[in-house]
């Protein structure tokens, strides 16, 4: 199939376009405009910028892509994996960072939650949301990539919670990728005082062998005691370029359970930010990780508690087959005034094949007396005394590998109380699952 | 004619190391049969090979599944032809729920020619047969939603061994030391249920035993109709129970001075294994 999508790069003639076909405030034109300032005067990132030392992106070639178009090809989306079996309170979806439909039912709406395509709803509700764009919750200036969302964001999704109401059916939303496609989707959630949401979104190739470009961002608001589950499964097909900075901001008394379940793209590097900025804030972040043939995924995490009496809880688990890699950096920071902290940090990683390989980076600075700060890293082949025993009970080779591996992930679903969630992961992992040799 | 499994001249090496120099063992369905040793003598690698552990090389002789070799299958096709052994030392597999792994090991063991992606046995006969046999077994069933192995005591795993047998309904059974952690009370009910489970095999008849121990407790119920002593990697005498009763009672100081052939070859068994420590 020919690809009908004609990109000219990240040109200014371009910019300009983009910009000319949308009809937006002018505070979010300035914003974009000098996010776009920005995104010229950085060069990508090298290897000797310490973050990068690990991930190689000297094969990225923007001027391959381009800013999203305005229209969709085909009606066609991926199936979505994480609405199994839920009833949903609404659904929305983008393609190629084109708006692909929203539901939201009555029930929600009718109680002031707000809810789909982040680019229609801020054309709608711009003084509302204003404020919390420019709190910039992401950092546009941080690198090429924050620059490049920030200025050229099209597409995402917004959930928006006014105070005390609290969304019981989860929310969901589909990014679809076509291949060679891009997508600069950007997600807004906002939860107002004492507000409680489950939002299950997830990013997902047309092709599993599917390339193109997500360079995205994810801004999470947990005001006072609002309580939010955010649920992010990254399926991309195995040629995408994944680029993302994901931040939360969790506000005193609020709660948020954060899971990522990562499993496609060629080269993923992410950015995941939790930020504890009031007093008996909490955060618990779960991550779950596949990967296979010679796909790298590179997150850096961080916890920063800035506020006294907060907790953070943070486990990634990965599987790595064939020639895979995973790079994880974790960094719990603490500062002067955040006593009482209550700080965790977990990477499990358990090799498939001998020629992968799994970087563990644990990291601490903390600047508070009074606290509680532990990391562990373990990595970790299938032993093949349990391979045996399940043999012996009838398992084929191959199944008690999956069965082997589905168990070690089992830590991180026993955390995740939403079914479909820990279900969609183990499905996935287990078909991709194959059997390893003695040895 | 019973169905047998029979072990000829086996010879079998851990890494190299030549441990097992010739056991011939024929064991019919519907036999007990005591294996007692000393320490280090072969008995759990006996046990190993039959099972097809990858370590345990056979570098000579035969088993033989009713006439049939069985060295060239995997542990996986040997539990399927109706082999079973509930270890010594069980292995833990954290994040896996017991019971989803006996219906999933349950449904193979019982369809031996089933292909992986095919239906599992249904979850409703499943459990009411699980939770009947865990009943018998005088088990919590709280115990089917813990993982498998994974913290349990040491009389739990034994426990949990003979509620995997029961549930395969193996034609030839090997128990190493499934006595050893179970409380006085505990070791009289595996006795019995062991002798209840021989009773209710596939294909109606009973089930072949061979029963690895250093006591007596768990041949109460299960009286061995041929007792077998091990040493130094074979075994050098079989009797019949007196010839267990004598053992756990007076020891091996008879064997011993009776094959010192096998003894030396002990002795030195036990001191490469402690000087490798
Ligand atoms: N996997 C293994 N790796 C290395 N050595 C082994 C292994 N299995 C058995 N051996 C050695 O083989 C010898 C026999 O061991 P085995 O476990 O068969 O003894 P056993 O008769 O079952 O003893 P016990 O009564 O203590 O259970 C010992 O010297 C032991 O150290
Ligand atoms: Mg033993």
């Amino acid at each position: 199939m020919p690809s009908t999508l004609a990109f000219t790069g990240f040109t200014q003639e371009a910019f300009d376009a983009f910009l000319a076909a949308r009809d937006e405030p002018r505070w979010l034109v300035d914003l974009r405009r000098q996010a776009w300032i920005r995104f010229n005067e950085l060069a990508l990132p090298a290897r000797n910028d310490e973050e990068w030392a690990r991930t190689d992106i000297r094969l990225l070639k923007l001027d391959r892509f381009g800013f999203p178009a305005g229209e969709i090809l085909d009606g066609d989306m991926p199936h979505a994996l994480l609405a199994e079996g839920v009833e949903l309170g609404g659904s929305t979806a983008t393609r190629d960072s084109v708006p692909a439909g929203t539901q939201l039912s009555e029930k929600w709406a009718s109680q002031g939650v707000l809810f789909g395509d982040l680019s229609e709803l801020v054309a709608e509700h711009g003084d509302l949301l204003r404020p919390y764009f420019e709190r910039r919750v992401v950092d546009p200036h941080r690198d090429k990539f924050s620059a490049l969302n920030a200025a050229a964001w099209a597409g995402g999704a917004l959930l928006y919670v006014p105070r005390r109401v609290r969304v019981e059916q989860p929310l969901h939303a589909m990014s679809a990728l076509s291949d060679g496609g891009v997508d600069l989707n950007k997600t807004l959630v906002i939860l107002e005082e004492g507000a409680e949401a489950t939002f299950l979104t997830e990013t997902a190739s047309l092709a599993a062998h599917g390339g193109g470009l997500h360079c995205g961002s994810i801004e999470l608001i947990v005001e006072p005691s609002a309580r939010l589950r955010y649920v992010n499964l990254q399926n991309w097909g195995d040629a995408v370029w994944h680029f993302a900075h994901q931040k939360a901001h969790v506000a005193s008394r609020g709660g948020i359970q954060w899971t990522i379940g990562a499993l496609g793209s060629r080269l993923t590097k992410v950015n995941q930010h939790v930020a504890l900025t009031g007093e008996d804030a909490e955060a618990q972040v779960n991550g779950v990780m596949f990967t296979q043939g010679r796909q790298h995924l590179s997150y850096n995490t961080h916890q920063h508690h800035l506020a006294a009496h907060c907790r953070s809880d943070l486990l990634y688990k990965a599987a790595l087959q064939d020639q895979s890699r995973t790079v994880w950096r974790g960094m719990i920071k603490v500062d002067r005034g955040a006593q009482r902290t209550d700080a965790y940090q977990r990477n499990d990683n358990l090799m498939l094949a001998a020629t992968a390989r799994a970087d563990s980076i644990p990291g601490l600075e903390i600047e508070a007396d009074d606290v509680r700060c532990t990391h562990g890293s373990t990595s970790g082949r299938v032993d093949q005394q349990q391979v045996f025993y399940a043999m012996t009970r009838g398992y084929t080779r191959q199944e008690a590998v999956r069965m082997i591996v589905e168990g070690f992930f089992q830590q991180v679903f026993d955390r995740i109380p939403i079914e479909s969630v820990s279900e969609a992961l183990g499905e996935a992992i287990g078909r991709r699952v194959r059997a390893i040799g003695e040895q | 004619m019973p169905e047998t499994l029979q072990i000829t001249n086996l010879h079998v090496a851990v890494e190299g190391k030549p441990i097992l120099r010739g056991v011939h063992l024929t064991i019919n369905r519907g036999e007990v049969h005591a294996l007692m040793g000393p320490n280090g003598s072969g008995k759990s690698t006996l046990g190993n090979a039959i099972m097809g552990h990858p370590n345990y090389e056979v570098t000579e002789g035969a088993i033989e599944l009713n006439g049939q070799d069985i060295l060239a299958m995997d542990a996986s096709e040997r539990a399927r032809a109706g082999i079973f052994m509930a270890f010594q030392r069980p292995m833990a597999i954290p994040g896996v729920k017991m019971a989803d792994f006996l219906r999933h090991a349950t449904t193979n063991v019982r369809n031996p020619q089933r292909k992986e992606g095919e239906e599992l046995i249904p979850m409703r006969q499943f459990r009411k047969e699980l939770t009947a046999k865990m009943e018998q077994l005088k088990m919590d069933v709280e115990f089917a939603r813990r993982y498998v192995n994974d913290g349990f005591s040491g009389g739990e795993m034994k426990r949990a061994e003979i509620l995997q047998m029961a549930m395969l309904r193996p034609k030839f059974a090997i128990l190493d030391e499934t006595d050893s952690g179970l409380d006085v009370d505990a070791v009289k009910l595996a006795s019995q249920s062991i002798a209840a489970i021989a009773q209710e095999q596939e294909g109606g008849a009973e089930m072949g035993i061979l029963i690895i121990t250093h006591h007596d407790k768990l041949l109460e119920y299960n009286t061995p109709d041929f007792t077998h002593v091990m040493m130094g990697g074979r075994i050098v005498e079989t009797g019949g129970v007196e010839l267990a009763r004598e053992l756990y009672t007076s020891g091996y100081d008879r064997i011993r001075s009776s094959y010192p052939e096998e003894a030396a070859v002990e002795d030195e068994m036990q001191q490469a294994a402690a000087a490798a420590v």
